[in-house]
């Protein structure tokens, strides 16, 4: 039995956009927390996540995304997430983490919010 | 069903109530509520708990009020040395932000995806049950 989480990315100009796959537990978070680090030191100034295929988030994990949040926030960039299921809509709010990082319910959305186009 | 408290072992637990919430008819979103306040209750104890027999004890029950609503009920029972919950901080993201130590919402989550939540915790152990409603 194994439901560890699989971790993928790819860059669009300054944006990161990062897709989980799994559970997101303790070695869940440290995967992306290593995938999103890479990212931000190859010169990533924003992070997209893709949780469309992870359907628990537990708060080991949560307490992860929070610690790679407070660097993209000490670099003045910015955090997004996507794919959301209802329930980890529900806890990344019941944990404030949306008042720091935006959720949009598609990647198309998310990567407008964090580039968003010049009047 | 009695768990050994191990890495990942509440997913085999999380398989046990999503069964019974489909049997009920319960909605996937309202399972996902309920896999994942059994999530937080097993690793709270896990990491928390030192259990005596090294096992977490889990009852599932369905049931009807008399009104007729249904509901999934779940007990998770560790023989741990029992905590306080009245002096459990509550935590905050803010707070996380300026301590080292992010964690803490286990119990906070599980109060915000059920609908009744009974806590009893002593010497002896804790024990948490938790009900939601189809």
């Amino acid at each position: 039995m194994s439901e560890s989480c699989k971790v993928s990315s790819e860059r669009r100009g300054d944006v990161a956009i990062l897709w989980t796959d799994g559970y997101i537990n303790n070695q869940g978070g440290e995967e992306i927390a290593r995938e999103a680090y890479s990212q931000l030191d190859q010169g990533a100034r924003a992070l997209v996540l893709n949780l469309e295929k992870t359907r628990i988030v537990n708060s080991i994990g949560i307490s992860i995304l929070i610690e790679v949040l407070e660097k993209v926030m000490d670099r003045k960039g910015a955090l997004a997430f996507c794919g959301l299921t209802p329930t980890i809509d529900k806890t990344f709010r019941i944990m404030g983490l949306a008042q720091y990082a935006e959720i949009y319910p598609t990647q198309e959305d998310a990567l407008r919010g964090v580039n968003p186009q010049p009047a | 069903m009695t768990i050994p408290v191990a890495p990942e072992m509440e997913i085999v637990a999380t398989a046990q109530a999503a069964a019974l919430g489909e049997y009920i008819a319960m909605s996937r979103d309202k399972i996902d509520e309920v896999k994942l306040a059994l999530v937080e209750a097993c690793i709270n104890a896990f990491e928390h708990a030192d259990c005596r027999d090294e096992m977490l004890h889990l009852k599932f029950r369905l049931g009807r009020e008399p009104k007729g609503r249904e509901f999934l009920e779940v007990e998770v029972l560790d023989k741990g040395k029992g905590f306080d919950s009245a002096r459990v901080e509550e935590p905050t993201i803010e707070k996380s932000f300026v301590n080292h130590r992010k964690r803490g919402w286990g119990l906070q989550i599980i109060k915000s995806l059920m609908d009744e939540v009974e806590i009893t915790s002593g010497g002896g152990g804790t024990r948490i049950l938790m009900r939601k409603y189809k």
